[in-house]
């Protein structure tokens, strides 16, 4: 802690101590010129309350286990400015919502990842190493919708801000269906019917609102909401072609 | 059966879509020109212009208002499932029929009010 008292400046962290059931705990911590709200929780955990859990490993905005809530919003916390959110100096850092905590900042992300599979968003390949690589033309209407969509580092910053997600915990969610419309337009993959099948049932792409929640959030400027937009758009047209199993 | 439940909230939504605007300009038509009952019966008796547009209009209104009732329900209560769709049916159900009971009154040639 400070020596020098008021000379120093310091932030008013609150942290989030405990599971599902738990209490805000306040630290005082050194404002630095830069720091990141990764940083601050890592100078609580090193300075102040060494069983502090919270997760992180590239801390460059590429590993995606970073994501937490600040101040009141899901966020990437490594490529946070502290500058960015603080208001008044003040800092409320709770785990990432509509995922079930297991302790202080780090949540349970199986049922993210689950999702992911449901919404089947996993390559089918149609080609061995024996054949020719496919020819893949990058300015094609296809590629440039799976490449708009390819970056997302499962964050799961998206599904924290979804309502939908919240009011009904089994929806797919923005980034497992954002992840199949990218596999729907990957030229090399063979389960699209399939796939179509797995995103438009009950906890599919028809419960989307719309409302752009998940691309206001995501970090990497990705937009869920055209990609859902875009399944919407197939599986009614798979749905009328009698290609909907 | 949600990919189907889509398609028919998109397509009864764009059928109500220009048979409201239709109906409200109507409304204010009608009584603003201080029409009275017997005469707008006059003009709906025997027509099937408004047979057909107020008979699909209930039928629109049917399969619109219960779809997006089940979405409404399942989101903002725990009910869900079987029974929730069970319940809507027979929502949309009664709605076509109350529906079905006015155009009837108005369009069937019948005697004066
Ligand atoms: S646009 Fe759809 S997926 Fe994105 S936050 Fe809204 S409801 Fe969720
Ligand atoms: S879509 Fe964006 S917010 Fe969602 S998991 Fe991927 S990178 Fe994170
Ligand atoms: S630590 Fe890897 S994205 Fe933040």
């Amino acid at each position: 802690m400070s020596q020098t008292g008021r000379s120093e400046r310091e932030l008013t962290v609150e942290v989030w101590r405990g599971g599902a059931e738990g209490r805000f705990e306040r630290y005082r911590v050194p404002a630095r010129e830069n720091q990141s709200v990764l940083d601050l929780v890592t100078w609580v955990q090193r300075h102040l309350e060494p069983a502090l859990a919270y997760r992180f490993a590239c801390r460059v905005g590429m590993c995606g286990s970073c994501a937490m809530t600040v101040n009141g919003r899901p966020r990437w916390t490594c490529r946070t400015h502290v500058g960015q959110v603080a208001k008044g100096g003040r800092l409320k850092i709770a785990p990432l919502g509509n995922l079930p905590v297991i302790r202080d900042l780090v949540t349970d992300m199986t049922p993210f990842f689950e999702k992911w599979q449901r919404a089947r968003g996993r390559f089918s390949p149609t080609r061995t190493r024996e054949d020719e690589p496919a020819a893949v033309d990058p300015g094609s209407k296809a590629r440039r919708a799976a490449d708009a969509g390819i970056e997302c580092i499962n964050c799961a910053v998206c599904t924290a801000a979804c309502d939908v997600v919240r009011w009904n915990p089994d929806y797919l969610g923005p980034a497992a269906l954002n992840r199949a419309w990218t596999l729907i337009n990957d030229a090399r993959d063979g389960a699209r019917a399939a796939r179509l099948a797995a995103v438009s049932g009950a906890a599919g792409c028809h419960n989307c609102h719309s409302h752009q929640g998940c691309a206001e959030h995501c970090p990497m400027g990705l937009n869920p909401t055209a990609a859902i937009a875009g399944l919407k758009r197939a599986s009614l047209i798979a749905l009328l072609k009698g290609e909907l199993s | 059966m949600t990919a189907w439940l889509s398609l028919l909230q998109r397509l009864s939504a764009l059928v109500l879509a220009p048979l409201v605007l239709v109906h409200l300009g109507l409304m204010v038509y009608a009584i603003g020109d201080g029409l009275t009952a017997a005469e707008i019966l006059g003009r709906t008796r025997g027509s099937l212009f408004w047979a057909l547009f107020y008979g699909l209009f209930v039928i629109a209104a049917a399969v619109h208002g219960p779809i997006g009732l089940r979405t409404v329900l399942a989101e903002m209560t725990a009910w869900r499932g079987r029974s929730l769709d069970r319940a809507l049916l027979a929502f949309g159900l009664v709605l076509l029929a109350l529906g079905a009971r006015a155009v009837l009154a108005v369009v069937l040639p019948g005697a004066a009010p």
